[in-house]
Protein backbone atom coordinates (compact mmCIF):
# COMPACT_ATOMS: atom_id res chain seq x y z
CA UNK A 1 0.00 0.00 0.00
CA UNK A 2 2.76 2.40 1.00
CA UNK A 3 4.91 1.44 -1.97
CA UNK A 4 1.90 1.87 -4.24
CA UNK A 5 1.30 5.35 -2.87
CA UNK A 6 4.96 6.18 -3.20
CA UNK A 7 5.14 5.04 -6.81
CA UNK A 8 2.03 7.10 -7.56
CA UNK A 9 3.60 10.15 -5.96
CA UNK A 10 6.79 9.62 -7.94
CA UNK A 11 4.72 9.21 -11.09
CA UNK A 12 2.82 12.41 -10.35
CA UNK A 13 5.92 14.47 -9.66
CA UNK A 14 8.45 13.01 -12.07
CA UNK A 15 7.59 15.37 -14.92
CA UNK A 16 7.83 18.43 -12.65
CA UNK A 17 11.11 17.18 -11.16
CA UNK A 18 12.52 16.54 -14.63
CA UNK A 19 11.55 20.05 -15.74
CA UNK A 20 13.04 21.56 -12.57
CA UNK A 21 16.32 19.72 -13.13
CA UNK A 22 16.43 20.79 -16.78
CA UNK A 23 15.70 24.44 -15.99
CA UNK A 24 18.24 24.49 -13.14
CA UNK A 25 20.89 23.10 -15.51
CA UNK A 26 19.99 25.81 -18.02
CA UNK A 27 20.19 28.41 -15.25
CA UNK A 28 23.67 27.18 -14.31
CA UNK A 29 24.99 27.01 -17.88
CA UNK A 30 23.19 30.03 -19.37
CA UNK A 31 22.02 32.28 -16.50
CA UNK A 32 20.32 34.83 -18.77
CA UNK A 33 18.23 32.18 -20.53
CA UNK A 34 17.42 30.53 -17.19
CA UNK A 35 16.18 33.80 -15.70
CA UNK A 36 14.04 34.42 -18.79
CA UNK A 37 12.49 30.95 -18.43
CA UNK A 38 11.64 31.45 -14.75
CA UNK A 39 10.32 34.93 -15.46
CA UNK A 40 7.93 33.60 -18.12
CA UNK A 41 6.90 30.72 -15.87
CA UNK A 42 6.19 33.07 -12.95
CA UNK A 43 3.99 35.45 -14.95
CA UNK A 44 2.15 32.40 -16.28
CA UNK A 45 1.53 31.17 -12.74
CA UNK A 46 0.15 34.56 -11.70
CA UNK A 47 -2.19 34.53 -14.68
CA UNK A 48 -3.45 31.06 -13.77
CA UNK A 49 -4.11 32.00 -10.16
CA UNK A 50 -6.51 34.66 -11.37
CA UNK A 51 -8.88 31.98 -12.70
CA UNK A 52 -7.95 28.51 -11.46
CA UNK A 53 -9.16 28.49 -7.81
CA UNK A 54 -12.82 29.38 -8.57
CA UNK A 55 -12.88 26.95 -11.48
CA UNK A 56 -11.82 24.12 -9.21
CA UNK A 57 -14.48 25.13 -6.68
CA UNK A 58 -17.08 24.96 -9.47
CA UNK A 59 -15.77 21.54 -10.47
CA UNK A 60 -16.10 20.33 -6.87
CA UNK A 61 -19.66 21.68 -6.62
CA UNK A 62 -20.69 20.04 -9.90
CA UNK A 63 -19.11 16.79 -8.82
CA UNK A 64 -21.11 16.74 -5.59
CA UNK A 65 -24.46 18.08 -6.75
CA UNK A 66 -24.88 16.56 -10.23
CA UNK A 67 -25.91 12.94 -9.71
CA UNK A 68 -25.36 10.22 -12.30
CA UNK A 69 -27.80 7.49 -11.34
CA UNK A 70 -30.92 9.63 -11.30
CA UNK A 71 -30.36 10.56 -14.92
CA UNK A 72 -29.74 7.07 -16.23
CA UNK A 73 -33.38 6.15 -16.78
CA UNK A 74 -33.82 9.11 -19.10
CA UNK A 75 -30.97 7.97 -21.33
CA UNK A 76 -32.32 4.71 -22.79
CA UNK A 77 -33.15 3.69 -26.36
CA UNK A 78 -36.49 5.52 -26.43
CA UNK A 79 -35.31 8.64 -24.65
CA UNK A 80 -35.13 10.61 -27.91
CA UNK A 81 -34.29 14.28 -27.64
CA UNK A 82 -34.26 14.13 -23.82
CA UNK A 83 -31.51 11.53 -23.89
CA UNK A 84 -29.50 13.65 -26.31
CA UNK A 85 -29.91 16.82 -24.24
CA UNK A 86 -29.09 15.00 -21.03
CA UNK A 87 -26.03 13.50 -22.70
CA UNK A 88 -24.75 16.94 -23.59
CA UNK A 89 -25.64 18.26 -20.15
CA UNK A 90 -23.96 15.45 -18.21
CA UNK A 91 -20.84 15.47 -20.35
CA UNK A 92 -20.38 19.21 -20.23
CA UNK A 93 -21.15 19.43 -16.50
CA UNK A 94 -18.58 16.75 -15.75
CA UNK A 95 -15.14 17.29 -14.32
CA UNK A 96 -11.85 15.55 -14.84
CA UNK A 97 -9.92 13.98 -17.71
CA UNK A 98 -11.54 12.02 -20.54
CA UNK A 99 -10.60 8.63 -19.14
CA UNK A 100 -12.87 9.52 -16.23
CA UNK A 101 -15.73 9.43 -18.73
CA UNK A 102 -15.21 5.77 -19.65
CA UNK A 103 -16.23 4.27 -16.27
CA UNK A 104 -19.26 6.59 -16.25
CA UNK A 105 -20.11 5.41 -19.77
CA UNK A 106 -19.90 1.80 -18.59
CA UNK A 107 -22.33 2.44 -15.73
CA UNK A 108 -24.76 4.14 -18.09
CA UNK A 109 -24.57 1.31 -20.63
CA UNK A 110 -24.98 -1.24 -17.92
CA UNK A 111 -28.18 0.41 -16.75
CA UNK A 112 -29.59 0.41 -20.26
CA UNK A 113 -28.49 3.68 -21.78
CA UNK A 114 -28.42 3.93 -25.55
CA UNK A 115 -24.95 3.72 -27.13
CA UNK A 116 -25.26 6.99 -29.08
CA UNK A 117 -26.26 8.85 -25.91
CA UNK A 118 -23.20 7.50 -24.12
CA UNK A 119 -20.92 8.72 -26.92
CA UNK A 120 -22.60 12.11 -26.64
CA UNK A 121 -21.55 12.14 -22.98
CA UNK A 122 -18.02 11.09 -23.91
CA UNK A 123 -17.84 13.66 -26.71
CA UNK A 124 -19.19 16.50 -24.58
CA UNK A 125 -16.94 15.42 -21.71
CA UNK A 126 -13.96 15.52 -24.04
CA UNK A 127 -14.57 18.85 -25.68
CA UNK A 128 -17.43 20.84 -24.14
CA UNK A 129 -16.84 20.91 -20.39
CA UNK A 130 -18.36 24.12 -19.08
CA UNK A 131 -15.74 25.15 -16.48
CA UNK A 132 -13.13 24.55 -19.16
CA UNK A 133 -15.08 26.66 -21.67
CA UNK A 134 -14.98 29.62 -19.29
CA UNK A 135 -11.25 29.14 -19.07
CA UNK A 136 -11.00 28.80 -22.86
CA UNK A 137 -12.76 32.15 -23.31
CA UNK A 138 -10.24 33.82 -21.03
CA UNK A 139 -7.19 32.40 -22.83
CA UNK A 140 -8.31 31.98 -26.44
CA UNK A 141 -11.00 34.61 -26.81
CA UNK A 142 -14.73 34.40 -27.34
CA UNK A 143 -14.61 33.87 -31.12
CA UNK A 144 -12.27 30.87 -31.00
CA UNK A 145 -14.34 29.32 -28.20
CA UNK A 146 -17.68 29.92 -29.94
CA UNK A 147 -16.54 28.45 -33.26
CA UNK A 148 -15.23 25.35 -31.53
CA UNK A 149 -18.29 24.99 -29.29
CA UNK A 150 -20.88 25.35 -32.06
CA UNK A 151 -18.97 22.96 -34.33
CA UNK A 152 -18.54 20.50 -31.47
CA UNK A 153 -22.30 20.29 -30.90
CA UNK A 154 -22.69 18.95 -34.45
CA UNK A 155 -19.42 17.03 -34.41
CA UNK A 156 -20.29 15.18 -31.21
CA UNK A 157 -23.76 14.29 -32.54
CA UNK A 158 -22.51 13.12 -35.94
CA UNK A 159 -19.70 11.06 -34.41
CA UNK A 160 -22.01 9.46 -31.81
CA UNK A 161 -24.68 8.42 -34.32
CA UNK A 162 -22.12 7.39 -36.97
CA UNK A 163 -20.37 5.02 -34.58
CA UNK A 164 -23.72 3.54 -33.53
CA UNK A 165 -24.84 2.97 -37.11
CA UNK A 166 -21.52 1.54 -38.30
CA UNK A 167 -21.38 -1.01 -35.48
CA UNK A 168 -23.11 -4.34 -36.09
CA UNK A 169 -25.51 -5.94 -33.60
CA UNK A 170 -22.71 -8.26 -32.55
CA UNK A 171 -20.40 -5.29 -31.91
CA UNK A 172 -23.09 -3.65 -29.79
CA UNK A 173 -23.64 -6.79 -27.75
CA UNK A 174 -19.90 -7.01 -27.19
CA UNK A 175 -19.78 -3.41 -25.90
CA UNK A 176 -22.68 -4.00 -23.49
CA UNK A 177 -20.88 -7.14 -22.35
CA UNK A 178 -17.64 -5.17 -21.81
CA UNK A 179 -19.59 -2.53 -19.91
CA UNK A 180 -21.11 -5.21 -17.69
CA UNK A 181 -17.66 -6.61 -16.97
CA UNK A 182 -16.06 -3.23 -16.38
CA UNK A 183 -18.68 -1.96 -13.96
CA UNK A 184 -18.49 -4.97 -11.69
CA UNK B 1 -9.67 41.06 -14.90
CA UNK B 2 -13.37 40.84 -15.80
CA UNK B 3 -12.94 37.09 -16.31
CA UNK B 4 -11.42 36.81 -12.85
CA UNK B 5 -14.42 38.59 -11.30
CA UNK B 6 -16.86 36.38 -13.24
CA UNK B 7 -15.09 33.20 -12.13
CA UNK B 8 -14.84 34.20 -8.50
CA UNK B 9 -18.44 35.47 -8.57
CA UNK B 10 -19.78 32.23 -10.03
CA UNK B 11 -17.85 30.17 -7.51
CA UNK B 12 -19.12 32.34 -4.64
CA UNK B 13 -22.76 32.11 -5.79
CA UNK B 14 -22.38 28.34 -6.22
CA UNK B 15 -20.89 27.97 -2.76
CA UNK B 16 -23.66 30.02 -1.14
CA UNK B 17 -26.40 27.94 -2.80
CA UNK B 18 -24.58 24.77 -1.85
CA UNK B 19 -24.16 25.89 1.78
CA UNK B 20 -27.84 26.72 2.07
CA UNK B 21 -28.76 23.24 0.83
CA UNK B 22 -26.17 21.18 2.68
CA UNK B 23 -23.16 21.97 4.79
CA UNK B 24 -21.71 18.45 4.44
CA UNK B 25 -21.95 18.41 0.66
CA UNK B 26 -20.33 21.81 0.46
CA UNK B 27 -17.39 20.61 2.51
CA UNK B 28 -17.21 17.51 0.31
CA UNK B 29 -17.27 19.73 -2.80
CA UNK B 30 -14.43 21.84 -1.44
CA UNK B 31 -12.44 18.72 -0.59
CA UNK B 32 -12.97 17.42 -4.13
CA UNK B 33 -12.01 20.82 -5.52
CA UNK B 34 -8.80 20.81 -3.51
CA UNK B 35 -8.01 17.23 -4.52
CA UNK B 36 -8.56 17.97 -8.21
CA UNK B 37 -6.36 21.05 -7.82
CA UNK B 38 -3.60 19.21 -5.94
CA UNK B 39 -3.69 16.37 -8.46
CA UNK B 40 -3.09 18.63 -11.41
CA UNK B 41 -0.63 21.04 -9.76
CA UNK B 42 2.63 19.11 -10.31
CA UNK B 43 1.84 18.41 -13.96
CA UNK B 44 0.66 21.96 -14.35
CA UNK B 45 3.85 23.51 -12.94
CA UNK B 46 5.94 21.15 -15.06
CA UNK B 47 4.12 22.24 -18.21
CA UNK B 48 4.50 25.90 -17.25
CA UNK B 49 8.27 25.38 -17.01
CA UNK B 50 8.19 23.55 -20.35
CA UNK B 51 6.31 26.47 -21.91
CA UNK B 52 8.94 28.80 -20.43
CA UNK B 53 11.74 26.75 -22.00
CA UNK B 54 10.03 26.41 -25.38
CA UNK B 55 9.16 30.09 -25.65
CA UNK B 56 12.57 31.25 -24.45
CA UNK B 57 14.48 28.99 -26.83
CA UNK B 58 12.20 29.03 -29.87
CA UNK B 59 11.91 32.39 -31.50
CA UNK B 60 8.59 33.63 -32.84
CA UNK B 61 9.89 33.05 -36.37
CA UNK B 62 10.71 29.42 -35.64
CA UNK B 63 7.27 28.76 -34.15
CA UNK B 64 5.52 30.38 -37.04
CA UNK B 65 7.60 28.32 -39.47
CA UNK B 66 6.52 25.06 -37.74
CA UNK B 67 2.84 25.75 -37.05
CA UNK B 68 2.58 29.38 -38.09
CA UNK B 69 -0.11 31.05 -40.14
CA UNK B 70 1.94 30.33 -43.29
CA UNK B 71 2.81 26.72 -42.42
CA UNK B 72 -0.39 25.68 -44.23
CA UNK B 73 -1.48 22.06 -44.37
CA UNK B 74 1.80 20.66 -43.11
CA UNK B 75 1.46 22.85 -40.02
CA UNK B 76 -2.12 21.69 -39.51
CA UNK B 77 -1.06 18.05 -39.79
CA UNK B 78 1.89 18.57 -37.42
CA UNK B 79 -0.37 20.34 -34.92
CA UNK B 80 -3.04 17.59 -35.20
CA UNK B 81 -0.54 14.82 -34.61
CA UNK B 82 0.95 16.61 -31.60
CA UNK B 83 -2.56 17.19 -30.24
CA UNK B 84 -3.59 13.56 -30.75
CA UNK B 85 -0.58 12.11 -28.98
CA UNK B 86 -0.06 14.51 -26.10
CA UNK B 87 -2.19 14.37 -23.01
CA UNK B 88 -2.29 17.94 -21.75
CA UNK B 89 -5.16 19.03 -19.48
CA UNK B 90 -7.23 21.91 -20.82
CA UNK B 91 -6.20 24.24 -18.00
CA UNK B 92 -2.67 23.92 -19.24
CA UNK B 93 -3.36 23.53 -22.95
CA UNK B 94 -5.25 26.80 -23.38
CA UNK B 95 -2.54 29.04 -21.91
CA UNK B 96 -0.01 27.11 -24.01
CA UNK B 97 -2.14 27.58 -27.14
CA UNK B 98 -2.64 31.28 -26.34
CA UNK B 99 1.09 31.71 -25.82
CA UNK B 100 1.82 29.98 -29.14
CA UNK B 101 -0.69 32.25 -30.90
CA UNK B 102 0.94 35.35 -29.42
CA UNK B 103 4.25 34.09 -30.70
CA UNK B 104 3.24 33.61 -34.28
CA UNK B 105 1.35 30.32 -34.55
CA UNK B 106 -1.67 30.34 -36.86
CA UNK B 107 -5.34 30.03 -35.81
CA UNK B 108 -5.88 27.10 -38.17
CA UNK B 109 -2.98 25.17 -36.68
CA UNK B 110 -3.87 26.04 -33.08
CA UNK B 111 -7.50 25.06 -33.78
CA UNK B 112 -6.31 21.66 -35.02
CA UNK B 113 -4.06 21.29 -31.97
CA UNK B 114 -6.75 22.19 -29.41
CA UNK B 115 -9.45 20.10 -31.08
CA UNK B 116 -7.37 16.93 -31.46
CA UNK B 117 -6.08 17.40 -27.93
CA UNK B 118 -9.65 17.10 -26.68
CA UNK B 119 -11.23 14.62 -29.06
CA UNK B 120 -8.38 12.25 -29.87
CA UNK B 121 -6.50 10.38 -27.17
CA UNK B 122 -3.85 8.02 -28.49
CA UNK B 123 -2.35 7.63 -25.02
CA UNK B 124 -5.68 6.70 -23.43
CA UNK B 125 -6.75 4.30 -26.22
CA UNK B 126 -5.72 1.19 -24.28
CA UNK B 127 -8.18 2.21 -21.53
CA UNK B 128 -10.88 3.00 -24.07
CA UNK B 129 -10.43 -0.45 -25.68
CA UNK B 130 -11.37 -2.01 -22.34
CA UNK B 131 -14.72 -0.21 -22.27
CA UNK B 132 -15.75 0.10 -25.92
CA UNK B 133 -13.66 -2.48 -27.77
CA UNK B 134 -11.19 -1.77 -30.58
CA UNK B 135 -13.61 -1.07 -33.40
CA UNK B 136 -15.66 1.62 -31.64
CA UNK B 137 -12.56 3.20 -30.08
CA UNK B 138 -10.76 3.48 -33.41
CA UNK B 139 -13.92 4.84 -35.03
CA UNK B 140 -14.37 7.50 -32.32
CA UNK B 141 -10.75 8.64 -32.38
CA UNK B 142 -10.50 8.48 -36.19
CA UNK B 143 -13.64 10.56 -36.65
CA UNK B 144 -12.43 12.95 -33.96
CA UNK B 145 -9.22 13.46 -35.95
CA UNK B 146 -11.05 14.16 -39.21
CA UNK B 147 -13.49 16.46 -37.41
CA UNK B 148 -10.60 18.41 -35.87
CA UNK B 149 -9.21 19.09 -39.34
CA UNK B 150 -12.65 20.48 -40.24
CA UNK B 151 -12.56 22.72 -37.15
CA UNK B 152 -9.13 23.92 -38.24
CA UNK B 153 -10.40 24.79 -41.72
CA UNK B 154 -13.35 26.76 -40.31
CA UNK B 155 -11.05 28.59 -37.89
CA UNK B 156 -8.68 29.37 -40.76
CA UNK B 157 -11.55 30.90 -42.72
CA UNK B 158 -13.23 32.81 -39.88
CA UNK B 159 -10.34 34.00 -37.69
Amino acid sequence: MISKNRSEIIKRYRFLIAMLVITLIILAVKPALGIEIYGRAWSNILGMMAVLPPIFILIGLLDVWVKKETMVKYMGKDSGIIGILLGFFLGSAAAGPLYGAFPVAAVFLNKGSRLANVWIIVGAWASMKIPLLLFEVSSMGIKFTLIRFVMDVFGVLVIAYSIESILTDADERQIYELARKMSQ
Amino acid sequence: MIMTLVFYGLAAIGLIFSLVKSRENTILALKKAWKAFANIMPQFLGIILLIGILLSILSAQQISRLIGADSGWIGVIIASIIGSITLIPGFVAFPLAAALLENGAGYMQIGAFVSTLMMVGVVTMPVEFLYFGKKATLLRNGMGFVFSILVAIVMGVLL
